[in-house]
């Protein structure tokens, strides 16, 4: 995993509630048994105008020029800006995978779907819970303002405006720690070994039935 | 010691070992896979050179992809039949058992792990599949996670965690007529919203859920992901114990009673603290049907498709306005004028032999509509299509139109060549209704078993206390 230390980057807002992960990425693209290439279907149902399937050339395709991401002004962008309940619905890591390989490094929003917000730490993106007012005030900012960027310090846990705002966030030390140093969670866990031997040896005599 | 929660009592008999930060390592006892979430984490596995840590706690079956016709010729989509491959030789290679294809018991996931006795009380059950949360039915710990941490819980049998806050959804009383465990899930749904249980683990408590079966339990408790919780749990009774008993991966003679023993603590303490308490009313629950892209955009049978002109909220009623486009439904159009094209039956929320028996009760000695085109129902493993085929389900469902087919996951999510096409309307017994789920441009709308049967006969949503 790449470490995740400070950001500057463009904004994308994408201004909609309950965000899906079969729309951040269509089921037919889950068949892949890797864990990369997703990017051009980012969205895929909302980018194209045609049905998008696995392996196919997507630089050719048509392009929704409604949405908000095939807009010029947000080529490049880094930085996702949306609402409430980002990510909600199945379990799929390909939806961070999908973010990651388009280019986003970090999401902002008032709320996150659990399990999707547990896979971007899983895979390097930050996901920042900022309230509901300032985010109303970070989306006329973007739509307002080509070229709106937001730099982004994990260290400091501080989103910052262009004009020099300053939002604040909170986020787990222990993710902020594997993120700030790009770490391995089974490999730490691994550092506490032990301790699960420990554990089922205590557990075996506990509930001998589940080590049947 | 204080009163606990069930949740509680099951998060601290799984605790390994606590960070100053609350991070917890969390021991996990059985680890379910399939074939979508499963490649890139033993491929992970494979390329650090790590094994799985306990072998016995896993289980696989292939579910999303597999056709439900004609399975005798095998996968016909190349890349869905090298997604389903590539995890008979995952299993294979690391030693993992796996109920393949051409097997009684395959079926879709959180259908065979309670099946085959493999989900227990008191276990935590992770799955790479959102709708792991179904196995909080036995009071079990259950969650859904993503790829990293299936290959984490494959190397050292456990998962980090931090604590969720606790939601209990009290239902008292006895359901209105013609009401399931899955309008007890939809109500529950539109009253908390999709992001109600955002953080939480919900337990499911009150005398209605008592008296539901195990299979209305897991319903409901399939679909407290749908709530934004990533678990649902009951408690343990009678209902719970009498389900398992002899099923295969049950523990027997000695074992059992020392079991059933512990199983009867896993129940909420009398004066338990939960964070949030949520009442709700089991008489005023009626069928429910969803007119939107969201499962909280959920109405009563008898209601109307409501009105973003009435919605306060910007956000919301944009929401509201997009969904009423794509769903292709005006404001206050009643509920049972909208017509349907195509009906499902099955899914890990509504596949079981209860599930069947509900649908065909309503279909027999009808016969589908003109207008709908298509009605699937497929059975949630072999075993329960065996058993309705026992039964005579089949026939009916054969008699009245519908096609009865093998188990998968099918409709659902669409994986396989089980369906929508752009704009046509489904009545589904499924749990989301989100855009393009069941095919791209498809319209979903969800129901319980009893009312997708009658939208088929009738070819439009029927209020089927009418037909009670």
């Amino acid at each position: 995993m790449e470490k995740f230390t400070r950001l500057d980057g463009v904004v994308a807002p994408l201004d909609r509630a309950n965000v899906d992960t079969d729309a951040i990425i269509p089921k037919q693209f889950l068949k892949s048994i890797k864990r990369s290439g997703f990017g051009p279907n980012l969205f895929d149902e909302w980018r194209y105008l045609d049905h998008g399937e696995p392996g196919q050339d997507c630089s050719n395709r048509p392009l929704n020029q409604d949405f908000v991401l095939n807009q010029p002004r947000y080529k490049g962008a880094q930085v996702l800006l949306a609402r409430e309940n980002f990510g909600c619905g199945s379990s799929r890591e390909h939806a961070p995978w999908a973010l990651l390989d388009y280019g986003f490094l970090a999401v902002i929003a008032p709320s996150f779907a659990d399990i999707f917000f547990n896979n971007c730490f899983k895979n390097g993106i930050l996901p920042i819970v900022v309230d509901a007012e300032e985010i109303d005030r970070l989306f006329k900012e973007t739509v307002a303002t080509e070229g709106y960027r937001l730099t982004v310090d994990l260290e400091q846990q501080m989103v910052s405006t262009p004009d020099g705002h300053g939002i604040s966030f909170s986020v787990d030390p222990f993710r902020k720690y594997c993120l700030l140093n790009g770490l391995d969670d089974i490999g730490l866990t691994l550092q506490n070994a032990d301790k699960i031997k420990v554990y089922e040896e205590r557990r075996k005599a506990e509930a001998p039935w589940l080590f049947v | 010691m204080s009163a606990q929660t069930l949740y509680e009592k099951l998060w601290q008999s799984h605790v390994v070992h606590t960070e100053s930060d609350g991070t917890t390592l969390l021991y996990i006892d059985r680890h379910l896979l399939h074939e979508v979430t499963s490649p890139q984490a033993f491929e992970g596995l494979r390329l650090a050179g790590r094994k799985p840590w306990r072998l016995s706690t896993n289980l696989a079956v292939a579910d999303h992809n597999v056709p439900t016709t004609g399975r005798a010729q095998g996968i016909v989509d190349p890349i869905s039949r090298l997604q389903v491959e590539t995890l008979d030789n995952n299993c294979a290679s690391f030693g993992i058992t796996e109920f393949k294809m051409g097997d009684a018991r395959q079926g879709i996931v959180h259908v065979i792990g309670p099946e085959q006795g493999a989900t227990l009380p008191g276990m935590t059950v992770v799955c790479g599949d959102s709708h792991t949360s179904t196995h909080g039915a036995f009071g079990a710990l259950a969650h859904g996670i993503g790829t990293s941490e299936v290959e984490h819980v494959l190397a050292t049998q456990c998962l980090l965690q931090k604590k969720s806050r606790t939601l209990l959804v009290r239902v008292e009383g006895s359901l209105g007529k013609g009401a399931t465990a899955k309008d007890i899930a939809l109500a529950v749904i539109g009253k908390i919203g999709t992001a109600g249980g955002n953080g939480s683990a919900i337990e499911f408590g009150g005398s209605a859920i008592r008296a539901l079966s195990m299979e209305g339990r897991m319903t409901l408790c399939n679909m407290a992901i749908e709530a934004g919780a990533r678990a649902g749990m009951v408690a343990v009774d009678d209902t719970t114990i009498n389900y398992i008993k002899g099923r295969p991966f049950a523990p027997k003679g000695d074992l059992w009673d020392k079991a059933v023993a512990n199983w009867h603590t896993l129940v909420s303490d009398e004066g338990a603290d939960f964070d949030a308490v949520v009442e709700i009313d089991a008489a005023a629950i009626k069928p429910s049907v969803t007119w939107g892209t969201s499962p909280e955009m959920v109405v009563t049978v008898d209601g109307k498709v409501p009105d973003p002109a009435q919605e306060s909220d910007p956000v919301k009623r944009s929401g509201m306005e997009r969904a009423l486009v794509y769903m292709g439904l005006q404001a206050n159009t009643p509920i049972t004028q909208i017509a349907v094209d195509k009906v499902f039956i099955g899914s890990c929320t509504n596949s079981r032999i209860e599930d069947l028996r509900g649908a065909a009760k309503i279909a027999k000695g009808k016969h589908k509509a003109a207008n709908v085109m298509q009605v699937l129902v497929v059975p949630g493993s072999g075993l329960v299509k065996r058993q309705a085929e026992a039964e005579g389900l089949d026939k009916i469902f054969i008699e009245a139109g519908f096609e009865w087919r093998d188990p998968g996951c099918s409709m659902c999510l669409a994986m396989n060549a089980d369906r929508l096409e752009p704009g046509e309307r489904c009545a589904s017994t499924s749990n989301r209704n989100f855009e393009g789920r069941q095919g791209p441009g498809g319209r979903t709308h969800l129901v319980s078993p009893e009312m997708a049967a009658a939208a088929a006969i009738a070819g439009h949503f029927m209020d089927i206390r009418d037909w009670l």
